[in-house]
């Protein structure tokens, strides 16, 4: 009886699946929006994802989700490096973490510029 | 000075009908023991009076709080900007919410160095662990409720952390966010959570704790106990009614004088509107009372034998929490000069001094 009355309680409380829509491509910015060395948030999907125009004037896109914990990073000009200021980690700008605490790479997303739109799409 | 005739007679009419006069002579045969550790005891009921500030001022903020991603923020700044006295209701609960966990810490760390868990209160120390657990629990769903940036990657980086336990943590994580990001829906849930959930379990194991303190009396420390014993002069002692009352009282109007103070000087600021698609601010830090383990998760390499550093960690904190909850059927004979008490006394000592410098390394990061 206990499990009858505990079953469908439990299965109340924790939402249903629903599926994401798929985005697999997405605009970033304009293609001028965005000066050498710098970075923006942007959303893909529901998801937040980061654009950097770096000194060469090419871009890159990652996903903004810290591996360590979650948080939302950002592009650090000054250091040239992605920075997760939840707990200090590091990731370079390909997105592979150089130091502090996440245990993985940023996924990295695929970057053209079509008619002076920066568009992103995951391979 | 008599009553009025018809106080004396209304006081009659209610002795008649409840029987009041039971508890006034109950409180006066309670004996409270006074020894040079007796200070410590006042820290219960100085929770206790925090926490009925903390459902006061919680029912006042109900009346102007929206529990949705697009009011929440809003109304409490209208709160704060428009309704009179609006700014101090919440900062009270706010600073009051603070001082109630380091008073509990302080309630709660006493009674394990002075081994108030012992045998017959085993009981009182496990409700009273569940008790602090509620109180982290109501601080960390409190805290998202005005749904700003801090509050908004506070609960994003603890949800995901309870995501992150081996075998319960997606169920964990997808039951705390209502879904698998913190949204609008994270917020009604945690409003739910804080204002309903909390309060029920709240009640009902307070009330328990409670009646065992009630039911075993103060506990007085092993060596005060061995020192009566040795010399055979009994232990002093006094009625809790009214010379302990009285005490906790002046304690509870100096406290409501602290929190007064603290919030006309230093109001409970708002901060910014939570945007789900921003970067975490730098100096980002959660509450102070989680600010060990935040440090702890921020210090972990990104591996340990071949493991992610931050899943060891969360399994090392919550391996921790077991063993402190369990503490009365572990420290199983706390007599002065028992090793194994000593060395449970000095794990105490060790975990306190790990928490301070942990905290402080949070608002002092070292550089470098």
């Amino acid at each position: 009886m206990c499990a009858s009355v505990l079953y469908p309680v439990l299965r109340y409380l924790v939402p249903p699946d629903i599926p994401e829509a798929q985005t697999s491509r997405t605009v970033a910015c304009r293609e001028g929006e965005l000066k050498a060395n710098e970075g923006k948030i942007f959303a893909f999907g529901g998801r937040a994802a980061l654009v950097i125009r770096g000194e060469d004037g090419e871009y890159k896109a990652l996903s903004a989700t810290c591996t360590h914990l979650n948080c939302t990073v950002q592009y650090r000009g000054d250091l040239k490096q992605i920075w997760c200021a939840c707990h200090n980690g590091f990731y370079d700008l390909s997105g592979h973490n150089v130091s502090g605490p996440p245990p993985r790479p940023l996924e990295a997303y695929q970057v053209n510029v079509v008619n002076g739109d920066v568009v992103v799409s995951k391979s | 000075m008599t009553a009025p005739a018809w106080l004396a007679e209304a006081g009659r009419w209610l002795e008649e009908r409840v029987g009041l006069s039971q508890f006034v002579e109950l409180g006066r045969h309670k004996q409270v023991p006074l020894h040079k550790h007796s200070v410590w005891y006042y820290m219960g009921g100085m929770t206790l009076f925090l926490f009925g500030i903390q459902v006061a001022t919680g029912i006042l903020l109900l009346l102007y709080y929206r529990p949705s991603e697009g009011e929440a923020f809003e109304s409490v700044q209208f709160l704060m900007a428009r309704v009179p006295f609006g700014w101090l209701i919440r900062s009270i609960h706010s600073w009051s919410a603070n001082l109630l966990v380091f008073v509990l810490f302080l309630h709660m760390f006493s009674a394990f160095f002075l081994k108030a868990f012992r045998k017959p209160r085993e009981l009182t120390w496990l409700t009273g662990v569940a008790l602090m657990a509620l109180m982290m629990g109501f601080g960390f769903s409190g805290y998202l409720l005005p749904w700003n940036t801090l509050a908004f990657f506070a609960t994003q980086v603890g949800t995901e952390v309870a995501g992150r336990v081996p075998m319960v943590g997606e169920f964990a994580l997808r039951l705390l966010r209502g879904g698998d990001q913190v949204t609008g829906g994270t917020l009604t849930r945690f409003y739910g959570i804080h204002v309903a959930i909390l309060p029920a379990l709240t009640t009902v194991i307070l009330g328990v704790h409670l009646m065992l303190v009630q039911k075993h009396g103060m506990s007085v420390p092993p060596k005060i106990e061995a020192e009566s014993e040795r010399t055979g002069e009994p232990l002093r002692s006094h009625a809790f009614l009214p010379n302990f009352l009285i005490r906790d009282a002046i304690g509870w109007c100096a406290a409501l004088g602290v929190l007064a103070g603290l919030a006309a000087v230093f109001p409970w600021e708002l901060g910014v509107k939570a945007d789900p698609f921003a970067s975490a601010p730098a100096g980002i830090r959660p509450e102070w009372y989680f600010g060990w383990m935040f440090q702890s998760l921020k210090m972990l390499p990104p591996h340990i034998l071949g493991f992610e550093g931050e899943v060891l960690g969360i399994l090392a904190i919550s391996a921790a929490g077991l063993v402190w909850f369990a503490v009365p059927f572990l420290d199983r004979s706390p007599k002065p000069g028992n090793r194994v008490s000593l060395a449970f006394v000095a794990s105490g000592w060790l975990a306190l001094v790990y928490m301070a410098v942990t905290t402080a390394m949070v608002y002092w990061p070292v550089k470098g």
